[in-house]
């Protein structure tokens, strides 16, 4: 579904990533961590092209997201993306929310719109909320909200940048448990998180990027058991300790 | 005989059809400039934030010439320029629309540009991660919190831009002040009428300062 082939990225002099390699199967779930300013979130935002990247290639669903002649907006419809500061229009109520993509992107009209915008809100516990604006709710349910905008283009796959490091510590399970949901039912998921417990219920890999490189890439069992780098023990025993 | 003794307010009662006639050019100079400068200049705006090399160039000449130069020296160049260009008159008040407009989107676009670098860029990534293309982005997203937030300060702008239309008096369009010259000169009390005219001025340009304040504290709320 994602491939990642030896990609590498530059702000001016700086190198942020170099040489990053992975790919994402169809309903595999890929938690990325590492500690701040390691890449993982450019990573991500490279994946969809949010982020522009000098060498190395990335393929989602097959088509190359580098190449000059791809249509990004037609790419992007179908990759859902949750940010770390949830980033819903604050100008729109919930409702508009949630059918702005579908009616100006997918040309769907605004009655199905609205109606596939609320199911996914019902979905997501905060049906009632549909004629609020996104500064009338708490961080966690804006979250819920940006979750459910995502899903409401029926994304091929899902991208989340940090989607809990903005939240107050209680709000951080109400967005998680949509998230497992999501991963149960078997949605392609890539997920930049420090959220070790979320890892250990869902992923089915854990790549640790460190210094604009990926350090190590395993299936979750090798990772939390014996993971390999030194940097990644590290890293592990500082965020698992309390 | 002193001035207070003299004065005498009986004149403006007769000639309140006539100011008013003049104060409905004003208002329609200060909508039309004001509509037309804002459009202008969002897109003068979008221009000189664009990644297109020479219209952002373009764009940028445009502001500072404008902004460098006297309004008044604009409103008389292109009243005398343009007839010689085009080989037939404008008249005066075509020429004022058309100048205060291309003017005021000068000072417009600055603001705009100020409201679009308000918005925090993770809206633009919102808006493209949804598969949104620029201008969709720009007309849904971007412009409608760049001008909420600067709502109050286009007002701002709009006050300045009301009371320059009186410049146009130096063309010998008919506005509220030219209107208040001439009556002054029919009943030859010229200190009635232009002491009369301040307070219009005056009036409206407070209560839309009023509105300012009330707008601002609104915005401040939302945010």
């Amino acid at each position: 579904m994602i491939e990642i082939r030896n990609v590498s990225k530059w702000y001016g002099q700086f190198q942020v990533l170099t040489d990053c390699s992975t790919s994402i199967r169809k309903g595999e779930v890929v938690v990325v961590c590492g500690p701040s300013g390691s890449g993982k979130s450019t990573l991500i935002k490279c994946v969809n092209a949010l982020e522009p990247f000098q060498q190395g290639e990335i393929t989602v669903d097959g088509i190359s997201v580098g190449a000059r002649g791809t249509n990004l907006p037609k790419l992007r419809a179908h990759v859902g993306m949750v940010f770390q500061h949830f980033e819903l229009f604050p100008h729109l109520s919930i409702a508009d929310n949630l059918t702005i993509g579908q009616t100006k992107v997918l040309g769907r009209s605004r009655d199905e719109a609205t109606e596939r915008g609320l199911k996914l809100l019902d979905r997501v516990g905060l049906k009632s909320q549909a004629a609020k604006f996104p500064g009338q709710l708490s961080g966690g349910q804006q979250q819920r909200v940006a979750i459910a905008r995502a899903l409401a283009m029926d994304p091929i796959c899902m991208l989340f940048d940090e989607p809990t490091s903005a939240l107050d510590p209680e709000m951080i399970n109400e967005v998680l448990d949509v998230m497992v949901e999501l991963a149960t039912e078997g949605m392609t998921m890539m997920v930049v998180t420090h959220e070790m417990g979320f890892a250990r219920k869902v992923a089915h890999r854990v790549i640790f990027m460190d210094q604009g490189r990926i350090v190590e890439d395993a299936g979750k069992e090798a990772f939390f058991g014996t993971p390999r780098s030194e940097r990644a023990q590290l890293f592990l025993s500082k965020i698992l300790s309390h | 005989m002193s001035f207070f003794t003299s004065f005498d307010p009986s004149v403006i009662a007769p000639s309140l059809p006539f100011l008013w006639s003049g104060l409905l050019f004003t208002l329609k100079l200060t909508l039309f400039a004001m509509s037309g400068g804002i459009v202008l200049g969002t897109l003068l705006a979008l221009a000189r934030l664009s990644s297109i090399g020479p219209l952002s160039l373009a764009a940028t000449w445009y502001v500072n010439l404008m902004r460098s130069i006297p309004l008044l020296m604009v409103i008389l160049w292109f009243f005398l320029v343009i007839p010689l260009i085009t080989g037939k008159p404008l008249g005066a008040e075509n020429s004022a629309l058309i100048t205060f407009t291309l003017f005021e989107a000068a000072y417009y676009s600055e603001i705009m540009r100020a409201g679009i670098q308000s918005v925090p860029r993770g809206q633009a990534w919102a808006g493209q991660a949804l598969g949104m293309n620029y201008r969709q982005i720009m007309a849904h997203i971007v412009l409608p919190q760049a001008f909420r937030n600067m709502l109050p300060v286009l007002l701002t702008q709009t006050i300045i831009l009301f009371q320059d239309t009186s410049l146009v008096y130096a063309i010998g369009a008919k506005d509220l002040l030219k209107a208040a010259e001439i009556a002054g000169k029919n009943y030859n009390r010229p200190v009635e009428m232009y002491l009369f005219v301040a307070l219009i001025y005056f009036v409206i340009c407070f209560a839309l300062s009023r509105l300012v304040k009330r707008l601002q504290a609104r915005i401040a709320i939302i945010r």
